[in-house]
């Protein structure tokens, strides 16, 4: 089988580029370029990550200024013909700035910015990030970031209802939804959305920090190797 | 000119830094507090212009960049400097 071709997008203040072109590599095989996000197409990929990290330094409002640089025309594009998209954490921030999906973060309602580990279900796993999960499996996966409250419209968060958009909800360890499981605030407890159609997904929690039983969770690697059986 | 741009969260959207604030001046003894909220001041030198254009031209960068419509509101005057 030839290897997936995937692009890992760097802002000026990503952070987690390396980590996550060494989960795509080691656990999904793909061949991955670091993407410079000066780049004005990204049609030789079949996925695109957006990692974790700071774009421009989180000025403004976290993923504000990303929004407007050049590789987000091509992402654009790229979208448009449906191409597999991973938000993760700042990745997430962007994608909400693009209006990509719908919705804001706001501030962690503790206003700390934390880094621990979370457990989060899986709401859906007919989506090409998450169809080698069971529905309802519970995953130890670790959160880092200060603006991770996610803020929805009533109207907005009936609508990801009605379209079936939520993908993870922050749980206790037995996958409970309560409101001390809940990290940061989220309404509904949302950690990971994706488009009614499914090619794009944001999360907060990072995979590529728990993709291998030596960093303390592996609850990740599923995520790279569902991406990996869907596009076989 | 000078266009001075005040961000404020929505009404009825939870501002966390608003309400720790809040408490802390309670604290403090400031107990007439009903609320607080916390936004952002942005000041931008313009070219001098005719004022209705320089007017348009704010409230586009508002919408464009500045100020994140799903959570916060603006409000901008233009003065002389």
């Amino acid at each position: 089988m030839p290897k997936i071709k995937a692009g890992v997008i760097v802002f000026p203040g990503t952070n987690c580029d390396r980590d996550t072109v060494a989960a795509l590599t080691q656990t999904a095989g793909c061949s991955v370029d670091a993407v410079w996000y000066e780049t004005k197409s990204l049609r030789q990929y079949q996925l695109i990550v957006i990692p974790g990290g700071f774009s421009y330094g989180d000025y403004l409002r976290a993923g504000a200024l990303a929004r407007f640089s050049p590789v987000m025309e091509a992402l654009q594009e790229y979208t448009d013909r449906q191409g597999l998209v991973l938000g993760i954490c700042n990745g997430f921030q962007i994608l909400l700035e693009a209006m990509m999906l719908p919705g804001a973060m706001q501030r962690n309602t503790s206003l700390k910015f934390i880094c621990r580990d979370v457990f989060v279900r899986v709401e859906r796993n007919d989506t090409p990030f998450t169809l080698l999960y069971k529905r309802g499996d519970v995953l130890k996966i670790p959160i880092a970031h200060a603006d991770g409250n996610y803020y929805g419209s009533g109207q907005t968060l009936a609508d990801l209802e009605h379209s079936r958009q939520v993908v993870f909800r922050y749980t206790d360890a037995g996958g409970k939804t309560t409101g001390q499981s809940n990290p940061n605030g989220s309404l509904d407890n949302i950690a990971g959305l994706c488009t009614p159609a499914g090619n794009i997904l944001a999360m907060m929690p990072h995979p590529e920090r728990a993709a291998d039983r030596v960093l303390g969770s592996d609850d990740g690697k599923k995520i790279f190797l569902s991406i990996k059986k869907a596009l076989a | 000119m000078l266009a001075k741009i005040f961000i404020k969260p929505k009404k009825g959207i939870l501002d966390p830094q608003g309400k720790a604030v809040s408490g802390a001046l309670g604290r403090l003894g400031f107990g007439r507090i009903q609320e607080v909220r916390i936004g952002k001041y942005i000041e931008i030198k313009l070219d001098d212009q005719d004022r209705s254009s320089a007017q348009a031209e704010v409230r586009r960068m508002c919408e464009t960049l500045l100020v994140n419509k799903v959570i916060e509101d603006f409000t901008f005057e233009i003065t002389g400097e």
